[in-house]
């Protein structure tokens, strides 16, 4: 598409996820939240399999999940919160009951925003509201047969909806904006937040309008997204295939689309030219709940969000882009914030080993790890201290992943400490030259590389465990 | 021959002191049934009862105390049960048998009750004559050419033909009180929430609730202190009362007793009209004040009912979808008509018409002018009656506005039907407690009832007056 005709016009993005929570239990029941190594249908009650007689009973943790999700996503609760629930009613095999329990007008989380870095500036995408509801089941359709499969083992389980304002205006943005509800969820702690696993499900809305034009164009839905590639691609993809529809005169249709990975391409699912009619009314089966703002804040203490890692990360001297390798481990960035807390004067050196691009310390970061943020300021101390090369920092480190031991004592034990000692290193630097007349003589002459040459025999010299530094500097100082 | 029909009480004794067993009672209790299954009270036996009266026998005997030991009863066929069908007297749950029971079904077999048989209803209670059930019509024991009333009619006719000592219903609009009335035995609905819905097929959430038919008001406390008490399934359920809901007949001396002026007037059958200002004179006469009080937004509950409900009803009906339980079309060859086909068959004209009604009010457009407004005046009675309970212990009335009609005159005229439900349907929308005890009879030998009506969670006080009246009219039947 030419840029021209592209630049005429404005693409608005909206994006709504659902987030699985990360509960013991369902929503409405005590079967196990977690199906994923579970028989089809193996996961269900008389409740979650809508059985006559049967009712709902509110998941306390999953109500105390989405307030903390709710403080994550910036809503300030007010003095006390009305949040109730209503039925979605409508017919299809993976809902039980024939309505879905969800929130209408009284959501458990209201207005707020999300804030991330993008190209040097900030973006802020504000939030509609997020609500709590239960999952439907999942439906498959075996090729070739006359029938469909209901695996109810995920009904019931417990979402939070979050909706964003259709402030998004690029791909980049979208992407962004998903990518940091990845990180708030996780840092929030409420969700395994695992993709693959659908624990994290985004419906991208976009349309397109001239530039300047007041009224949005009509929107699309692509629905079930869950890679932040797809939901970019999406965003490219329905842009192009929009502005070329009203280019040509045509109009575009309110529908609902699927993402197909394989062509990069939308497609269309359903119309939604008719409004839909779900018949919300508040769920008689449960009582409305008032939450004072003080229970809702009792569930959203955090250590850090990705907001104040980046501005500590930004402190201590580390690129934003950076910054983001750290930011998009939680795990990792816990480790960083507590060493960081610990002893801030190491945190460059801990983010290096933690996030750096050389040492990729994180991909080896399991749970099991006894990498604790008093050993990395132990080791970043030593080699602040000139005791140990980066090259035997490394080592050590992978040695005490496995193992948690003294760090001094272990790196004594494998002789990984380093030669320091200026006077045992210039006699070294000394004899090194000696034996190496010709190497000197043609650094002296101009040839830099010989420098390196006698910094490696050097090196060899002490095995290895030369302070690298302090032999450039003998040498320097004895090379004139 | 043992009779069944005694006071609960006397029973549990006999069956604890050893003069009588379970299974004696159980035994005579199926007998019964067998000699009045014309009257079409029932809809399936439990086939397990006497075994289960025997496993009673059996814990009696090893020294358990228990508050209903060895007494036989009915339980409306909402009520889901493991032993037999559970259809909701409709053809879509034909051929469901429940995997699970709800907590006042195994309350009431941990106190030595024995389920002796399933009761015929309105389908999914779904009316207030039992005509409505696909089973075929239940008949008066006092004239089987009448209604017994309904929707627990099987339930109300099985308690009056002493098919068992007593029954256990669902009341959403005057379902228990109603076919009490008309069939001559006690009917308590009791406040909303005092006892669990789990286990029982939803008709509306919001008004259904879990009740007694019995011979007396003793008897209706007695298995009330069983059924009542929360459950941690049923998320509206409320604390009981500490004290045992088995009171005995308080005084009725200084009462405070609005009569509901509403209740008394157009298309109150004049005859009920009569014998129940007799009644109230009777109370005067032992010391209760009594005085008219008019709630005006009464007469706009029937209109709020039948569009809350029927609104609820749209959505609880949504789960007979054919798919996962219960009837599922052999004609359909694909997923709308499975969804069309089984419903259609399925379901009958009552079912059908409350989910059209129900689906009406709910759509966009239609919601704040039927369904907002009628909460709104659901909001107001609620309103009126806590102002008159500030000044009265209790309200009265009459349960119906006309005694049992004959089967078939009305079942052509839906709103005929629902215009019976005038004086019980408050109560539900308000969620208080009401007992519907006999006090007479009209057009010749046909029982009707007096209704009182106590504060949300006053079941006790509401229990003691309904025993001191009960007393005071002594034999209904002559009155």
């Amino acid at each position: 598409m030419k840029p021209e005709i592209r630049d005429k016009y404005e693409v608005v993005i909206g994006i709504e996820c659902h987030v699985q929570l990360a509960t013991k239990s369902k929503l409405f029941c005590s079967c196990d939240n977690d199906s994923r190594e579970a028989e089809p249908n193996t996961n269900v009650c008389e409740v979650c399999f809508g059985m006559p007689g049967t009712l709902p009973v509110l998941n306390k943790r999953a109500v105390e999940l989405a307030m903390r999700l709710g403080k994550a996503l910036n809503y300030e609760y007010p003095e006390k919160l009305h949040t109730k629930f209503d039925r979605k009613n409508y017919f299809y095999p993976d809902s039980p009951k024939g309505y879905q329990i969800t929130q209408f007008d009284e959501p458990i989380v209201g207005e707020g925003f999300v804030e991330f870095p993008l190209e040097g500036r900030t973006v802020r995408i504000g939030i509609t509201r997020a609500h709590l509801e239960g999952d439907a089941g999942k439906l498959t359709h075996p090729e070739g047969k006359d029938y469909s499969l209901v695996d109810l083992n995920r009904a019931e389980t417990p979402l939070v909806e979050i909706v964003s304002e259709p402030d998004m205006r690029t791909p980049a943005e979208a992407k962004g904006y998903a990518q940091e509800l990845y990180n708030l969820v996780r840092y929030a702690g409420v969700s395994q937040a695992n993709l693959y696993y659908g624990n994290m499900r985004f419906d991208v809305n976009v349309s397109v309008r001239l530039k300047g034009a007041k009224e949005l164009g009509t929107r699309t839905e692509t629905k079930n997204l869950n890679s932040f590639k797809a939901i970019e691609r999406t965003v490219e993809y329905e842009t192009r295939r929009q502005i070329v529809l009203v280019e040509h005169g045509d109009r575009v249709r309110q529908e609902t689309r699927g993402w197909n990975d394989a062509k990069q391409q939308t497609y269309p699912m359903r119309s939604k030219e008719d409004a839909d009619e779900y018949r919300y009314f508040p769920e008689p089966d449960l009582p409305p709940l008032v939450i004072p703002r003080a229970m809702a804040a009792a569930q959203g203490h955090f250590d850090f969000l990705p907001a104040d890692l980046r501005v500590l990360l930004a402190k201590v001297g580390i690129s934003p882009r950076d910054a983001e390798v750290l930011v998009g481990e939680p795990e990792l960035a816990r480790v960083w914030y507590e060493a960081h807390k610990l002893e801030p004067k190491h945190a460059r050196f801990v983010f290096t080993w933690l996030a750096g691009p050389e040492i990729k310390l994180r991909e080896d970061h399991g749970p099991e790890s006894q990498l604790t943020p008093r050993i990395l300021n132990q080791v970043a101390a030593m080699a602040a201290a000139g005791q140990l090369s980066s090259t035997n920092a490394k080592e050590l480190l992978g040695l005490l992943r496995a193992h948690a031991a003294d760090p001094s004592k272990l790196a004594s034990e494998r002789g990984l400490m380093q030669e320091s000692n200026e006077g045992e290193l210039a006699k070294i630097v000394e004899q090194v030259m000696a034996d190496h007349p010709q190497a000197v003589a043609d650094y002296r002459a101009g040839n830099q590389r010989a420098f390196g040459a006698l910094v490696g025999a050097s090196m060899k010299a002490t095995k290895g465990k030369g302070n690298p530094p302090l032999i450039n500097q003998l040498l320097k100082d004895r090379l004139g | 021959m043992i009779n069944i029909t005694r006071p609960i009480a006397e029973l549990v004794a006999d069956v604890k002191a050893g003069k009588l067993t379970a299974a004696d009672l159980v035994q005579a209790s199926l007998a019964r049934i067998a000699e009045t299954e014309d009257y079409h009270a029932v809809l399936e036996l439990n086939p397990a009862a006497l075994e289960q009266a025997k496993a009673v026998d059996a814990r009696v005997k090893a020294g358990e105390d228990l508050p209903l030991a060895g007494i036989p009863f009915i339980a409306k066929d909402n009520y889901l049960t493991t032993g037999t069908h559970t259809t909701a007297a409709s053809n879509i749950l034909r051929p469901f048998r429940s995997p699970y029971e709800g907590p006042v079904i195994r309350r009431l077999k941990a106190a030595g009750a024995i389920m002796v048989a399933k009761a015929n209803l309105d389908a999914f209670a779904h009316g207030g004559s039992t005509e409505n059930s696909d089973f075929g019509p239940t008949k008066n024991p006092h004239d089987p050419t009448r209604i017994p009333g309904g929707s627990s009619g099987g339930s109300a006719a099985a308690v009056a033909l002493g098919q068992a000592t007593f029954a256990v219903g669902t009341d959403t609009g005057g379902s228990i009180r109603q076919p009490a009335a008309m069939c001559g035995v006690v009917g308590l609905k009791p406040t909303y929430g005092l006892v669990p819905r789990t286990g029982v097929v939803a008709m509306a959430s919001s008004n259904d609730v879990l009740g007694p038919l019995t011979r007396s008001v003793a008897d209706a406390g007695l298995v009330l202190d069983v059924m009542a008490g929360p459950d941690p399934t049923d998320a509206t359920t409320i604390p009981r009362d500490k004290g045992s809901y088995a009171v005995k007949a308080g005084s009725l001396k200084g009462l405070n007793i609005g009569l509901i002026k509403e209740y008394l007037g157009q298309g109150l059958d004049p005859e009920i009209k009569a014998k129940l200002l007799a009644t109230v004179a009777r109370l005067k006469a032992a010391g209760a004040e009594v005085h008219e009080i008019s709630l005006p937004a009464t007469e706009l509950a029937l209109a709020a009912y039948y569009i809350l409900v029927p609104a609820e009803v749209s959505s609880n009906l949504a789960r007979y979808d054919g798919v996962r339980f219960g009837h599922s079309s052999p004609k359909a060859t694909n997923l709308e008509e499975t969804y069309r086909l089984s419903r259609e068959e399925g379901f009958g004209p009552e079912a059908k018409r409350r989910i059209m009604i129900g689906t009406y009010v709910l759509s966009s457009g239609y919601y704040d002018a039927y369904y907002k407004r009628a909460q709104k005046v659901r909001t107001q009675l609620i309103g009126q009656f806590n102002e008159a309970f500030k000044k009265y212990d209790l309200l009265l009335g009459p349960t119906s506005p006309n005694p049992a009609f004959p089967l078939g005159s009305k079942s052509g005229d839906p709103l005929a039907l629902y215009l019976e439900d005038v004086m019980t349907v408050a109560v539900n929308l308000v969620g208080i407690p009401a007992v519907s005890i006999p006090f007479g009879t009209a057009s010749g030998n046909l029982p009707v009832g007096l209704q009182l009506m106590a504060p949300q969670r006053a079941e006790r006080r509401l229990l003691e007056a309904a025993a001191a009246a009960e007393d005071l009219i002594g034999d209904w039947s002559a009155r």
